[in-house]
């Protein structure tokens, strides 16, 4: 199949979106399925014992995967919110839309894994350090989302106003990232950074990208599936839904 | 590359049970709310109910 000779832009539009949108979740899914498979068997069976922290390091495999898929998500519903406002295309409204409650879900898993690991090794559930701070203002920026877009009446005022307001606040992930460095912080530095050799071995590694890669799939998935249901809350009053509806 | 001795082992996880598996199932636990959730979702919109 040529790829140049598909015309792309005609997926900006709900209704031809919606069925491709169906026809990609299946595949999401199974990634995602395959993938945590493989990664629950490397964290639980194959990466060694940590020499400092025993078996209670194990959390990492979901912690860090989550943590990052928390960032990844908002900087993606940050980015279509962006493309709303310079395009005025409703479908990238949506999909920021689609996004914030699964981003909200991996930074609330991050915030509670986070604390059953740092109850063990740090002797306290939470601390207010600079990482921990900005997790937790992460998760109030995805329910401030939330809440204001549900909180206007008028859809396009509401896409708009939650849109600039998602932007915005995206200052916040980058400070989540460096408050490691930024700050002296009780929470362990990077241990995976682009610049030099990770400071873990190999296989924890491995099993950390893997189950990473899973959420990503799951989060792809779950958005497209989320952003159907959207797609017919929000355009009921389109002649194309009904003709989808008598096909389905 | 096995390194459980027992199942006991495998399920106190060195003592640290108590915040390792916590973590995984409410990790599952919220994936399966979450996708429970959109299926509910799609089934009332397919019904038309709201409509």
């Amino acid at each position: 199949m040529n790829l140049m000779k598909i015309n792309w832009y005609r997926y900006s539009s709900p209704s031809a979106f919606y069925p491709l949108a169906g026809k990609l979740i299946p595949y999401f899914f199974s990634i995602a399925a395959v993938l945590s498979a493989i990664g629950l068997y490397l964290s639980f069976f194959v990466a060694p014992t940590d020499f400092q922290q025993g078996e209670a390091y194990r959390i990492i495999f979901v912690h860090v995967p989550s943590a990052w898929i928390s960032m990844i998500i908002y900087l993606a519903m940050a980015t279509w919110a962006g493309f709303g406002l310079a395009l005025n295309a409703k479908l990238s409204y949506m999909m920021a839309q689609a996004l914030a409650p699964t981003g909200a879900m991996f930074t609330f898993l991050a915030l509670v894994t986070g604390s059953l690991w740092g109850k063990p090794m740090w002797g306290a559930w939470w601390v207010w350090d600079a990482r921990l701070t900005s997790e937790l203002i992460l998760l109030f920026l995805y329910i401030g989302y939330m809440t204001l877009h549900s909180a206007i009446e008028d859809t396009k005022k509401a896409d708009r106003t939650s849109a600039i307001f998602a932007v915005v606040c995206a200052i916040n992930v980058p400070i989540i990232y460096f408050s490691v460095k930024w700050w002296n912080t009780l929470h362990q530095g990077a241990s995976v950074s682009l610049t030099k050799a990770p400071a873990m071995a190999f296989i924890m590694l491995w099993g950390m990208l893997l189950m990473t890669l899973a959420f990503w799939a799951y989060s792809i998935a779950v958005a497209l599936w989320r952003l159907r249901c959207l797609i017919v809350e929000r355009e009921r009053e389109a002649l194309w839904i009904n003709d989808l509806r008598e096909k389905e | 590359m096995m390194h459980w001795n027992s199942v006991e082992a495998f399920l106190t996880m060195g003592g640290y049970g108590f915040y390792v598996w916590p973590s995984f199932g409410l990790t599952a636990f919220c994936c399966i709310v979450e996708l429970w959730q959109l299926s509910s979702r799609q089934k009332k919109l397919a019904s038309g109910k709201t409509i």
